[in-house]
Order: C-alpha cells, then sequence, then structure tokens
C-alpha cells in the first residue's frame, strides 16, 4: 500500500515538471464564449485532461478600501491585500501557497471560491471567467470548487448534527442526489475520511479537532468537486493529528482526482503535499515552481530567508549552516514599498528595487539552462544560495 | 460523487486511523446543546423552584377553578372588610380575607393570574418576534438598513415603557387585555432587537456560515438554518427576564387606572386596595406578593436557563 502510494506521487512530480516545463509557468487562457446559461453550465461540467491548466488566474487583485466619515465616506486609500497575482492549477496536482501572516494567502483563498469580488483581474475555471458568472453557472462552480476551512472548531455549526452538516450540500444542490440516497452517501463519506458513519446523529462538540476537521473535509468532497481550496486545514491541529489528515487528503486526490490548492505557513507540510509551489509576500508572488525548485534551488532572497528558518534535524549540518534573519516588520499593505515589495527587508536592495517592479518570471541568467533554478521568481537579483544543505 | 459499487466497508482507511470516541456504546447517541443544558438545569434547585412556582401560576391561569369555587365577582356585604384573613383556613374563600366589596380576596387574587400571565406571554412573544426581526435584519444586512433600524431602536429606547403604554392607552376608550397587550409590545421590543442584532453580527462571521456560503446556500437558508439557531439561546435569556417586568407594567398600568377595565387582575385590586392600606392591609398584600413571586420566578428562570446555555459558566 505504501509503496503504491510512492508510485504515484512519483508519477505525481513528473507530470507536474513536464506541465510546468513546457510553456513553464504562466500558460495561455483559452476562453470558452457560453452564448446561453446551458452552455455555460456544460462547459463548467466538462472534464479536463490530467496535467491540463484547471484553473489559470490572472492578475488577480483585491483592494480593501479605507474610508473615512460617518455620514459621507470618502475612500482615503485602500489595504492592497492581493495586488497582481497570475498562476495556474493544473488538473490534479497540489499547489501549495505559502507566506507569512497577512500576506494575502487566504484573501487569494476567498477570491477563488467567489467568497470576496475580486477589485480586477480574472479567475479561468475552464476558460470561463468565474469572477463574472452568476445564477445557475456560479451554482455550477460553487459544485466544482470547494474548500476545506482552517479552523474545525468555528468551521461546523454547532446546532447541527454532522449528518446534517455534510447532508447540506446535497439539500443545497439537490441534483447531486435524489432524496432518498442521501443519508447512504453521507455515511459513506463519512467512511472515506475515516469516521464511523454510525456518528450521523452526533453534534459537532462530541468529537476532537481531528475528527471534526475530517467531517470539514467530507462536507467539501460531498459534490464530487474537481478543486479544493484548503485554507491552512491542518495548522489548528496537534502534530500527529496533522499528519493524520494529509495524509487522508493524499489519499483522497488519488482516489477522486482532485486538484488542491493548499494554503499554509508550514513550509514542511506545503513540501510533503505539494507538487508546485508559490511563495506570496505582500499581496505578490515572490517565486513559484515545482516543490524541488523551490525547496532545494530558490532564487528569491524571500524565500531563502523563508527556507534558512525551516528547522533542520541534524545537529552537525545545522552548524554550519546560515541563518538570514530578516529585519524589520512586515510594511503594510495599505501603503506597501515602492518597486520591489521586499526590498525594505531585503540584503541586495539597491536603487533599481526602489524603481522597478521585479516581474515574476524566469531569470535570465538561468533562462533556457536544465538548472531547477530556472524557475519564475520576482527577483531583479535572482540567485541560488544553498540555504537548507549549507 | 462516490463510486456507486463502493460498498461502505470497502473503504480502505474506515475505522483503522480512527481513535474511538469516549463511550462507543452509545455511538448514535446525540447530544444536542440543547439538551446539555438540560442536564445542567436539572441539577439547579433555583431552576426547580422558579420552575414549581411558574407551573403553580400558569395552572392558576389556565384553570383558576381547581383552587378555588368561588366566584371571584360573587360580592357580599356583610364580609366588607370585617373578613379578616383565616390563615388556617386553607383554600377556602375567607382565606386571605375579604375587600371592600365583600369578595373573597384569596379567589380574586387566583383568578387575577390569568390577565398577568396573557399579557406577559402575549407581550413577551410578540417583542420577541418583532424585536427578533427588526435586530436580524439590522445585523445581517448591515449598511444603510443597520443604520436605520439601529436608530429607530435608539428613538424608542429615549421612551419609557410606563410611559409610551400609558400614552397609547389613553387613545382607547375601551380597554381589553389586548389593548395593553399591543401597547406594552410597542414600547418594550427594543432590548431583543438589540441582543439580536449583536447575536447575528457575532454569528454571520462564523465559518460556518461562510461555508454555507460557499456551497452556495441563499439568504433565507443561511439566516434561518445558520445563524437563527446559534441566536436563540441569548435572545430566550432575555425574553424571560423581560417576562417578569411586562407582568409588572401591566400591574402598574392597572394601578394607575389606564390599564385593565372589568377584569379581575392583580393590578387593579392593588389599585382598589391602596385607600384601605391601614384597615385591611392583606387585600393589598395578596395580590402583591403573588406579583413578586411571578415575576421573581421569572427572572429567576431566565438566569437558570442563561447560565445552562452559557458554556463558559460550566
Amino acid at each position: 500500500m505504501a509503496e503504491t502510494e510512492k508510485d504515484d506521487k512519483a508519477v505525481d512530480v513528473t507530470k507536474a515538471t513536464e506541465a510546468a516545463a513546457a510553456p513553464h509557468g504562466i500558460t495561455e487562457v483559452t476562453t470558452v464564449d457560453a452564448a446561453t446559461e446551458d452552455e455555460a453550465v456544460a462547459a463548467l461540467d466538462a472534464e479536463v485532461g490530467s496535467g491540463e491548466p484547471i484553473l489559470q488566474v490572472r492578475n488577480l487583485v483585491k483592494h480593501f478600501p479605507l474610508t473615512q466619515g460617518i455620514l459621507f465616506k470618502k475612500q482615503v486609500g485602500a489595504v492592497k491585500a492581493v495586488d497582481g497575482i497570475s498562476f495556474d492549477l493544473y488538473q490534479g496536482e497540489t499547489l501549495g501557497i505559502v507566506g507569512e501572516s497577512g500576506c494575502g494567502k487566504s484573501t487569494v483563498a476567498k477570491l477563488l471560491m467567489t467568497l470576496e469580488s475580486a477589485t480586477a483581474g480574472e479567475v479561468f475555471y475552464k476558460g470561463q471567467d468565474i469572477t463574472k458568472l452568476s445564477g445557475r453557472a456560479l451554482r455550477a462552480v460553487r459544485r466544482n470548487i470547494q474548500m476545506v476551512f482552517q479552523d474545525p472548531y468555528t468551521s461546523l455549526n454547532p446546532r447541527m448534527t454532522v449528518g446534517d452538516i455534510i447532508g447540506e450540500p446535497y439539500e443545497i444542490h439537490p441534483e447531486a442526489a435524489p432524496k432518498g440516497d442521501r443519508r447512504r452517501k453521507v455515511q459513506e463519506l463519512l467512511d472515506v475520511v475515516g469516521l464511523n458513519p454510525e456518528y450521523l446523529n452526533r453534534y459537532p462538540h462530541q468529537f476532537s479537532g481531528g475528527q471534526r476537521q475530517r467531517i470539514g473535509i467530507a462536507r467539501g468532497l460531498a459534490l464530487n468537486p474537481e478543486i479544493i481550496i484548503c485554507d491552512e486545514p491542518v495548522s489548528a491541529l496537534d502534530v500527529s493529528v496533522q499528519a493524520q489528515v494529509i495524509n487522508l487528503m493524499e489519499k483522497l486526490q488519488d482516489e477522486f482526482n482532485l486538484s488542491y490548492i493548499f494554503i499554509a505557513h508550514d513550509l514542511s507540510i506545503v513540501r510533503h503535499i505539494s507538487d508546485r509551489v508559490g511563495v506570496m509576500y505582500l499581496g505578490k508572488m515572490a517565486e513559484i515552481g515545482t516543490d524541488a525548485e523551490i525547496y532545494d534551488h530558490p532564487t528569491h532572497p524571500y524565500t531563502q530567508a523563508l527556507l534558512s528558518a525551516v528547522p533542520v534535524p541534524d545537529p552537525e549540518a545545522r552548524e554550519g549552516r546560515e541563518r538570514i534573519i530578516l529585519t524589520g516588520d512586515v510594511p503594510s499593505p495599505a501603503n506597501p514599498p515602492s518597486g520591489c515589495r521586499f526590498r525594505t527587508r531585503c540584503w541586495k536592495a539597491e536603487d533599481k528595487c526602489a524603481k522597478e517592479v521585479p516581474l515574476l518570471a524566469i531569470p535570465e541568467r538561468f533562462a533556457g539552462t536544465d538548472s531547477l533554478a530556472a524557475h519564475e521568481s520576482a527577483c531583479h537579483f535572482a540567485e541560488e544560495k544553498d540555504v537548507v544543505h549549507a | 460523487m462516490l463510486n456507486p459499487t463502493q460498498a461502505p466497508e470497502a473503504g480502505p482507511v474506515s475505522a483503522a486511523a480512527e481513535a474511538p470516541l469516549p463511550g462507543g456504546s452509545e455511538i448514535t447517541k446525540a447530544r444536542s446543546l440543547g439538551q446539555d443544558a438540560w442536564r445542567e438545569l436539572r441539577s439547579n434547585p433555583i431552576f426547580w423552584v422558579s420552575a414549581v412556582l411558574l407551573v403553580l401560576f400558569l395552572l392558576m391561569a389556565a384553570v383558576p377553578s381547581l383552587f378555588t369555587s368561588t366566584d371571584p365577582g360573587h360580592a357580599d356585604l356583610r364580609n366588607h372588610y370585617l373578613g379578616k384573613p383565616e390563615w388556617g383556613h386553607f383554600f377556602q374563600p375567607d382565606w386571605f380575607g375579604y375587600n371592600g366589596q365583600g369578595q373573597s380576596v384569596y379567589a380574586r387574587t387566583i383568578y387575577g393570574a390569568r390577565a398577568s400571565v396573557i399579557i406577559g406571554f402575549c407581550v413577551t412573544l410578540g417583542v420577541t418576534l418583532v424585536g427578533g426581526v427588526i435586530g436580524m435584519f439590522a445585523g445581517y444586512f448591515g449598511g444603510l438598513l443597520d443604520t436605520l433600524l439601529s436608530r429607530l431602536t435608539d428613538i424608542f429606547f429615549g421612551i419609557p415603557l410606563l410611559l409610551g403604554g400609558m400614552v397609547l392607552l389613553q387613545a382607547f376608550t375601551h380597554r381589553t387585555i389586548w389593548t395593553v397587550v399591543l401597547a406594552l409590545a410597542t414600547f418594550g421590543w427594543m432590548p431583543l432587537a438589540r441582543v439580536m442584532r449583536g447575536a447575528v453580527i457575532t454569528q454571520k462571521q462564523a465559518d460556518f456560515v461562510t461555508a454555507a456560503r460557499a456551497l452556495g446556500a441563499g439568504t433565507t437558508r443561511i439566516l434561518l438554518r445558520h445563524i437563527l439557531p446559534n441566536t436563540l439561546a441569548p435572545v430566550i435569556v432575555v425574553a424571560t427576564i423581560a417576562l417578569g417586568g411586562f407582568v409588572s407594567t401591566e400591574a402598574t398600568l392597572s394601578y394607575l387606572g389606564i390599564g385593565l377595565q372589568s377584569t379581575v387582575s392583580w393590578g387593579v385590586d392593588i389599585s382598589d386596595a391602596q385607600n384601605v392600606l391601614r384597615d385591611a392591609p392583606h387585600v393589598l398584600l395578596v395580590p402583591a406578593s403573588f406579583l413578586s413571586l411571578t415575576v421573581l420566578s421569572f427572572i429567576l428562570l431566565g438566569d437558570a436557563v442563561r447560565d445552562a446555555f452559557d458554556p463558559k459558566l460550566r
């Protein structure tokens, strides 16, 4: 069993690497122009081949206005929570998004779920911009993109039984399961996430944190979605339980052919589960690539600083390692630095960094090489620095 | 979603990764918050005292003939004030003596419970509905609607319940129980609206509401299935405590002569008895004690229910 899992994982990695290697990173968006709602829904429910881009995020922006005045509200600025982010999610892969608190990770999750309306930019799901959909087409999107929440203690309604919580998706989308079938489906889901199907009539407060998170995952799975957005799904759990939940999620990914966007701040967990990783800093993507590219060959100074803080379980290796300690605090997203957002804390910063915004692209010095450092990095002075093994 | 051929027991993870829940024998037994609260209440003596008193008052209101066979309106002037209470004559017409008309104070007190209890319950029901709906809309939709409704609440808060009730009741020449209910409900809904608004604002930010929205749930479902059940506990508590207040306000209005007319009621009796307080204090004290006990038991019940529903106090 363990061996097959390993094999699967290996296949996944090569697949993702190939996909990323061909048109490295940002792919062409083939938009679908659906004339009628029926066509739109049909296109949204269509199958996508493994390794094809399923979700394409382009220049996504979310600014929260800052207002002043009681009666006549005047906008005095904006918190630039997400400021122009582009990435692709390929079918069947796990894209990890890491970054420190307040960098906009959770806002990205809410935007992808259309729980917040984007200020600008597009999110193409199977070629249709979901930020502009409404009515039945939006319902189809909701069926196909689901979410697992961070805190298993607040994400389940304390007044509903587990059966009602997991069965609610079927009540909202009655077309997903005939009425007589629902109870059996809910029990199957409980079984799939490793809970006793007899727990149907229990209330959330009778479960532990890990069990509650499994209930949350079962709810996310109920509508047979293609994408699950996990917003720090294990950060509220004990370390021992984290592993159980992560392994469950990997198993479900294989079983149901899911694509994950996995948002977290724990770099080790992200490495464990992700095929590709994006590093966010202050509303921008700093670096994105496969997990080997990011973890073993980081080229952006922020990624290098992050990785140098990862604990190394080997005292001797730890001795020789250079620890990059960043000074200062994260600047306010309401008033971010000009040019490169990281320049105020970067040891490489020069005048150019204040004037020019570095683009998220493969650095020139690595372009065309076979090196794993040839992945997108938003830095004018991108270079390799082995921070993990040194 | 699931492969239909996959039988439940075929799930490879199944219970292997699963630590057994405590009390595995009662697997299907559910324990809701309400049931937890009930377990808590059962061991609270204050709850039992107030509950027994309330059941007694409710019985008096529903079937007064259980307690006395005397007609509360029957007047025998031979007993005019001279009929002092015979404290040993339990459940007899002269148990609590006679009033100025020679009517049995005991019978009048028993029959007087009905008006107080009906008014207390109906006003509470009315203010919970009106205040609850206003608070829920203000809290959930926010923005301009919230501003308008909250200011409306503030304006009504500026009018004292008693004064407002008096002014409104003056407009009616014929006053029944229902006009009193209307008057008290009109000026008594604000605390409920505020509590509801606060509770809704807290709950609407909860992750499970976001989860329901992410599933595509509509406003009605979110309000009724997710927000309302989680706001009921504080609302029930405030309503229970307010109920006692409404009963005493009704008595005050009747005492002032602008409440009930030609109805047997504690307030009316207290009002009639004030002139003879020194000669025959029992005519005033008996209905007044019953009134105090009713209000007290509602407030105690409200306290006990709040403690039971608040997990932080356990």
